[in-house]
């Protein structure tokens, strides 16, 4: 069990004046899985391999338990990174892949073999220990990875894209292997990715970085509920974004004036709100009711997206792609927002 | 295809082997002369005189062999790093360095070596095995940096960042995890280094001033001395280290192997 703290952590590359990653700091409490979701070259993975001791930082400082450990070399700080294309030693065996670290703490051979042996069944794959990486799929390889870094019982596991070069149905059977072994064997893990959705699903806790700066740290849900910013809403899928005045109480606005959840900010900002949030009908007290027109119906499968056009301004609606009939251009239609759906930034 | 390989087989059969069969009859010909198709009486002469202590022929074998390997090693020490800084990074320069490990390759080894001899005897190195050794790195080292640097263009170095990750130090990363992907790029650099090395003749004889009689000097001594008979002996014994050597690292010199890809083609 440890806790990792980063402090002010900077990275600026030789010949670069912009900072990869820009005084980022992070508290991530022991035992937790926190995903550090930003899209590509915004210092996720630099973040990682400063952590990991692979790559040195400008400035900052990365803490394990309050104990600095830039000035540990990689092999000591108890730190296993798992890259986002598993690099298995091709040469060496599966077994002789996942045993590799035990090997290099001079773990007696038979001790190996069987530790090898219960990790390979605890990731599924006990008859493969014989087999050359490349005999293996996508799929296995990332398990044979995983086994690979759990076997040495690192405090800290660092995972790269852990899901993202797996089939839709392979991700949550990864997804669920990942969390039941990190919550069994109680290791701090950070992965990175570029894919909200993964970020969502796999993670206690997400930071958010964009250009090189922390955006938000939280729990998943509150990205969607509480963004500090448009960009931040934005990265999680948000859409609507009308701009006005806030009293605290009510927003003012294009859309007339709107009832505003308690803890909203104040003063000029723009409203928020998810486009699946958005209700079809009158609100049983009329709070927030608002007359629509249907500008375009957008078919996507698993929902159907409404373009509206209330007054001078547009709003995004989701609604079930079930009753897509019922919807037309040009139709008028009857829409509320519950104001605890409603956020300023 | 296959007359293809038929037809580039009978070519490599006429260029390679063809003209070792008259150096093979002269070494057991008592006297072989025009217009005999075959010598007129054989004899084991030759070879009873290349194999006796007076021609120092064995003396000379394994000279030249310690001088080779020793050359190969050397190539092998500077030349991965070489390589692997060439076939890696970027930095300033670059293409310069390229072109001095290259040259030797280009500008022939007489024009430079009256300068190296000057520079030796300053040093105290000409007349010496050790001498010769370095001066043998001149020719070797090019290919050795050529082939590494071509492994390492397809190497990708974060199989050491994870090796690292998991605790192995920088040395058993090299040992367990850098060596084996660029163990064919050594294999070949290597005979290519060893091969060049034991065919030397300029440069072993400026620098050696003569007293390091590697193969190579004996040979051309008996040759130049008209003994058609001993040079075809020690001929013989010449060309074998390197069949043997083509024998035993055939594998690795196919197109297939990872000599030409290290890890990124695997």
């Amino acid at each position: 069990m440890t806790h990792v703290s980063i402090k002010e952590l900077t990275k600026v590359y030789p010949g670069s004046r912009v900072p990869s990653l820009d005084r980022l700091s992070l508290e991530i409490p022991s035992g937790e899985l926190t995903a550090l979701l930003g899209p590509s070259g915004c210092g996720k993975t630099t973040t990682m391999k400063m952590i990991a001791g692979l790559l040195e930082p400008t400035s900052g400082d990365v803490t394990f338990d309050g104990r600095s450990v830039l000035r540990d070399k990689p092999e000591d700080r108890g730190v296993v990174m798992v890259f986002q294309n598993y690099l298995l030693f091709p040469y060496m065996s599966v077994a002789d892949n996942v045993g590799f670290g035990l090997k290099m703490r001079k773990i007696d051979p038979a001790e190996i073999k069987r530790r090898v042996g219960e990790m390979l069944d605890l990731v599924k794959l006990p008859d493969l220990g014989d087999r050359k990486p490349s005999a293996l799929s996508g799929g296995q390889q990332q398990r044979v990875a995983l086994a690979r870094a759990l076997i040495v019982q690192p405090n800290v596991l660092l995972l790269d894209e852990p899901l993202s070069n797996l089939d839709a149905h392979l991700r949550f059977e990864m997804r669920d292997l990942i969390r039941s072994l990190q919550q069994e064997m109680g290791i701090t893990t950070i992965f990175v990715t570029h894919d909200q959705e993964e970020a969502v699903v796999l993670a206690d806790r997400v930071a958010l970085i964009l250009d090189g700066q922390m955006k938000q740290y939280d729990r998943a849900d509150v990205f969607y509920k509480r963004p500090v910013d448009e960009a931040t809403a934005r990265f999680f899928g948000g859409h609507n974004f009308i701009p006005g005045t806030s009293d605290g109480e009510t927003f003012d606005c294009a859309l007339g004036r709107v009832a505003l959840p308690e803890g909203a900010a104040l003063g000029r900002g723009k409203l928020t709100f998810r486009p699946e949030n958005v209700r079809i009908g009158a609100s049983t007290n009329g709070e927030n009711t608002l007359q629509a027109t249907i500008v375009d119906v957008i078919y996507l499968g698993t929902q159907t997206r409404l373009k509206l056009r209330v007054g001078e301004t547009e709003v995004e609606a989701v609604v079930n792609p079930n009753e897509i009939e019922s919807y037309r251009a040009g139709d008028e239609l009857t829409i509320h927002m519950p104001k605890s759906t409603l956020w300023v930034i | 295809m296959r007359s293809f390989r038929v037809l580039t087989g009978a070519v490599l059969i006429t260029w390679l082997v063809l003209p070792l069969i008259p150096l093979a009859i002269w070494s057991f010909a008592r006297g072989w002369f025009y217009p005999d198709l075959l010598p007129k009486t054989w004899t084991l002469r030759a070879w009873d005189y290349a194999m006796s202590d007076t021609a120092g022929v064995l003396d000379s074998l394994w000279l030249t062999i310690w001088i080779s390997v020793a050359a190969t090693v050397l190539s092998i020490l500077v030349g991965v790093p070489a390589g692997r800084a060439l076939g890696m990074y970027k930095f300033r320069g670059k293409e310069i360095v390229e072109l001095m490990i290259l040259a030797p390759t280009i500008v022939p080894g007489i024009a430079v070596v009256l300068g190296i001899h000057s520079v030796f005897i300053s040093l105290g190195l000409n007349n010496t095995v050790s001498g010769v050794i370095l001066v043998h790195l001149i020719p070797t080292l090019p290919y050795m940096v050529l082939v590494m640097s071509g492994i390492f263009a397809n190497y990708d170095p974060a199989y050491e960042a994870q090796a690292r990750s998991l605790g192995a130090s920088p040395l058993k990363t090299f040992w367990y995890v850098t060596l084996p992907a660029i163990r064919p790029g050594i294999i070949v650099g290597g005979l290519f280094a060893f091969l060049v090395s034991w065919s030397q003749y300029i440069l072993t004889l400026l620098i050696g001033g003569g007293r390091v009689e590697t193969l190579p000097l004996l040979l051309f001594n008996f040759a130049t001395a008209g003994r058609n008979d001993i040079t075809g002996a020690i001929g013989m014994i010449y060309i074998l280290p390197g069949i043997l050597i083509l024998l035993l690292t055939a594998k690795h010199l196919s197109g297939r192997s990872g000599a030409v890809g290290g890890f990124g083609q695997i």
